[in-house]
């Protein structure tokens, strides 16, 4: 029976990053000098399952690699070594470089063994500095270990090769009293031997005591076998494996034919351990330093790399309770169906009450079934912060910063989609915030604050919306600083009068941060325009709010899932579409004397102090509008990334939550069309994309030879 | 068919267990600690124990001290699924009452030839 074991690795993979994300939370917490043995004992199990299963799946450079890890864990565990903090930062290589592999494996690629091998060595040194008796061995262990791995196969084929020559065993077997309490059972041995030959079996009663004497539980039996058979002695050996050290055995062979292949098993063995040999010279050969790049290399390289280099994951470990709810709920509907299918068989008028109170407890079930499902896919945030103890602690040390993390809210749930897609994000922000927000040491003394700055990742429910904000108690925005970048590189003009608020948001325009400033470290922007763009494409939203000398709040805002949008639904002519709700600022009805013509054949609208661009939806859905006068329409203004665009509507109609179905899946991507729903009376809305259209609406004008609309205009 | 008590922490260990036992026709109850299987077992008679040692909650050798004071379990076959290839852990195992042990990495042709030797 031959069995698939790659129907196993994802949930190999899954386990592994997992026993990975323990380890690695557990070594962060380890204090040297008091170290809790229950967090050794954990990292022990990971690094242990880890190494059991990967050698079960094949995965041998897996295998080979833990196996050291543990050998020097075993070490600490059991008293016979104290940990070091050098250990640590080795234990917590190995957890990216075991990520690293792990991930390769998942992509099916090459397995790189640099990085790995490199850490074996530093184990090794490590293992032998305090065993010198045992430093030999150390390394042929490992080199056995990756053998082992490999040739298991092999080893199998040598032994069949071992058959040939008949031979006749004697084997003399008198078991300890004990055995049957480990459950042997002789008969099974004999059953075994049987199937190797012809088996001949003398009991041995000398041992038997008086009938009085009998114990039921004890064995005092032993037995002489003559066994016929072409099986080399390994087999008979490994029959009798379990019992060999409590019992009396000898097993000799009486007779028996020449059998040649024995030469040929030395051969073969004396030639895979050539190969080996070679092979770890090969690696030792190949160039070294895949380490030292490691630590003097940009801080990208040495955050944990695993989100950006897995696939997305395709299945979801979802908690009981969830699923009881949900087999619950779907009781309660069922009861509701019959009750109303009953009522249908046999409806008269009087019971009208009663039907509505049915559909009512329906709509009630179905909203109750709808929540429950979302729920399947939501996930603690504590999945996404998690990464950040490590990341903050790396990136603190090769900063010479004092930091002190702090995570609220971590088991605040969130869409899955929506947690895969913010790690990046986060991952920048808190960077940033480390790296530009937080003072040297020095300076915040000098400041007059404490030496270790705090960075805060704070998750809360509002509404149907998540909010995270990353707080530092840096240096805060320098508005000068920002107001001048910002002139230089022409997003506003040198005389406009901007609130502090629009002069922390021009961090986030594209094009504030350049090439040069990304190695500036002293000002904020590297790539913040990104970081709202993909907040953007979620439907979230991003601000900071800032003081100087007292740091920055930057604060996100995501539906909680994907699936189910707040929509604003829009007439226009006579189709309908939704509006995300989060991308609209106000609705109002423009005086024909706010609206402009700007050279170009753009229409302005001044809302206030601002200029924002119109943009007639009709022209790029191509649809015929009840009217084109603008005075009669009304105006939707929109956050659209960078910026504000106001559009032009027939009509608002109501405000609704809509479940997303994608138009990719089922048709195919349309431009400025983000999906599609089905409304309340049956009809298919379209959801609009607000940024891609605003683009199309650029193009739009730009291909009738008008300026783009999609650059900030002012009053000229 | 026979019954048999798998128990490992490693869900990937413990699906691949299970799904070739129960492609061999035999019952697979699962556990993930020790404790899990100590409760298991209690429910009634199994034929086969199948565990691994290093589990958070109770280790291996524990559970099988524990299992062999329980009538129902005093000769039941108990097959320790180990990486350690040091004697240290087999003997330990050994002491506790275990029948015998199987080295992990192992296939499933492994695991079935020797546990169809077991139960004959």
């Amino acid at each position: 029976m031959s069995i698939d074991l790659s129907q196993f690795h994802q949930i190999f993979y899954e386990e592994s990053y997992e026993g990975l994300d323990s380890m690695e939370s557990c070594l962060l917490d380890i204090d040297c000098s008091n170290v809790d043995m229950e967090s050794i004992n954990t990292i022990f199990r990971a690094a242990h399952s880890i190494k059991g299963s990967s050698g079960t799946f094949g995965f041998k450079e897996v295998a080979a690699f833990t196996h050291v890890l543990e050998t020097l864990l075993d070490q600490i565990r059991d008293g016979s070594r104290d940990i070091e903090p050098d250990h640590v930062d080795l234990f917590l290589q190995s957890v990216d470089c075991l990520r690293n592999m792990l991930a390769q494996l998942q992509a099916e690629e090459p397995v790189s063994t640099e990085q790995s091998n490199e850490l074996i060595d530093a184990f090794n040194s490590i293992l032998d500095g305090s065993a010198n008796s045992e430093s030999a061995g150390q390394s042929e262990c490992v080199k056995s270990e990756l053998e082992n791995a490999g040739s298991s196969a092999e080893t199998s084929s040598v032994a069949s090769d071992e058959e040939g020559g008949e031979s006749i065993w004697q084997i003399h077997f008198v078991p300890d009293e004990n055995m049957l309490r480990t459950g042997n059972e002789p008969l099974r041995m004999f059953r075994e031997l049987r199937e190797l030959g012809t088996l001949t079996v003398t009991a041995l009663v000398d041992r038997i005591p008086e009938f009085e004497g009998i114990h039921p539980e004890e064995c005092c039996m032993g037995w002489d076998l003559l066994l016929d058979s072409k099986a080399p002695k390994s087999t008979i050996d490994e029959i009798f494996e379990w019992v060999v050290d409590d019992a009396e055995l000898t097993i000799s062979e009486v007779a028996g034919l020449f059998d040649t292949s024995v030469s040929v098993e030395g051969v073969g063995n004396v030639d895979s351990e050539n190969d080996v040999n070679a092979a770890s010279e090969s690696i030792t050969d190949q160039e070294p330093i895949q380490n030292v790049d490691v630590v003097a290399s940009e801080g990208k390289k040495n955050t944990p790399q695993l989100p950006q280099k897995t696939p997305e994951a395709t299945s979801i470990r979802v908690g009981t309770d969830k699923i009881d709810s949900l087999v619950n709920l779907v009781g309660e509907l069922v009861i509701t169906q019959s009750m109303l299918g009953q009522m249908g068989e046999e409806f008269t008028m009087d019971k009208l009450a009663r039907l509505q109170e049915g559909l009512a407890q329906l709509e009630h079930n179905t909203r109750d079934l709808q929540e429950s499902v979302m729920r399947i896919r939501m996930l603690p945030i504590s999945f996404s912060f998690s990464r950040f103890p490590r990341m903050v602690r790396d990136l603190s040390r090769q900063l010479d910063k004092k930091v002190e993390l702090v995570l609220v809210g971590e088991q605040t749930e969130l869409d899955k989609t929506v947690m895969e897609k913010i790690g990046d994000p986060l991952v920048h922000l808190v960077r940033n915030s480390l790296d530009h927000g937080l003072e040297v040491p020095a300076e915040r003394i000098a400041a007059g604050k404490s030496e270790t700055g705090t960075i805060t990742l704070n998750a809360s429910h509002q509404g149907g919306n998540i909010i995270i904000e990353i707080t530092d108690d840096g240096a805060g925005l320098n508005k000068e600083r920002i107001r001048k970048k910002a002139v230089e590189n022409g997003l506003i003009g040198e005389k406009d009068i901007l609130t502090d608020e629009q002069v922390n948001d021009l961090i986030f325009r594209p094009g504030f941060s350049t090439a040069d400033e990304v190695t500036d470290v002293s000002g904020r922007g590297v790539g913040m325009d990104v970081v709202r763009r993909n907040i953007q494409e979620l439907n979230g939203t991003i601000e900071v709010s800032s003081e100087e000398g007292k740091g920055s709040v930057f604060t996100i805002r995501l539906p909680l899932t994907l699936a189910i949008l707040d929509g604003q639904l829009i007439s226009l002519g006579e189709q309908k579409y939704i509006i995300p709700l989060v991308s609209i600022v106000e609705s109002l009805q423009p005086n024909a004397e706010d609206v402009n013509h700007v050279a170009g054949g753009c229409d302005v609208f001044k809302l206030r102090e601002d200029y924002i661009p119109i943009v007639k939806l009709w022209e790029i859905l191509g649809v015929e509008p009840s009217t084109k006068e603008l005075s009669e329409s009304l105006l939707v203004v929109v956050d659209a990334g960078a910026d504000k665009v106001a559009l032009v509507v027939d009509d608002l109609l109501g405000q609704q939550q809509v479940v997303i179905k994608s138009m990719e899946s089922n048709y195919k991507k349309v431009e400025g069309i983000s999906g599609a729903t089905i409304l309340g009376d049956g009809t298919v809305s379209l959801i609009l994309d607000i940024s891609d259209m605003v683009r199309m609406a650029g193009a739009y004008h730009q291909s009738s030879k008008v300026v783009s609309i999609n650059g900030r205009h002012r009053a000229a | 068919m026979a019954k048999i008590l798998a128990v490992d922490d490693s869900a990937s260990m413990r699906q691949m267990v299970s799904f070739t036992l129960q492609g061999a026709g035999y019952d697979v109850i699962e556990a993930s600690d020790g404790q899990e299987a100590l409760d298991k077992a209690k429910g009634g008679p199994v034929d086969l124990v199948l565990s691994d040692v290093n589990m958070p909650v109770m280790d291996g050798i524990s559970l099988i001290k524990n299992l062999r004071q329980l009538p129902d379990y005093k000769y039941t076959p108990i097959l320790m699924l180990t990486t350690e290839s040091a004697t240290g852990k087999k003997s330990e195992g050994k002491a506790a009452g275990a029948t015998g042990w199987i080295v992990k990495p192992f296939n499933p042709d492994q695991l079935l030839n020797t546990i169809k030797k077991v139960l004959g």
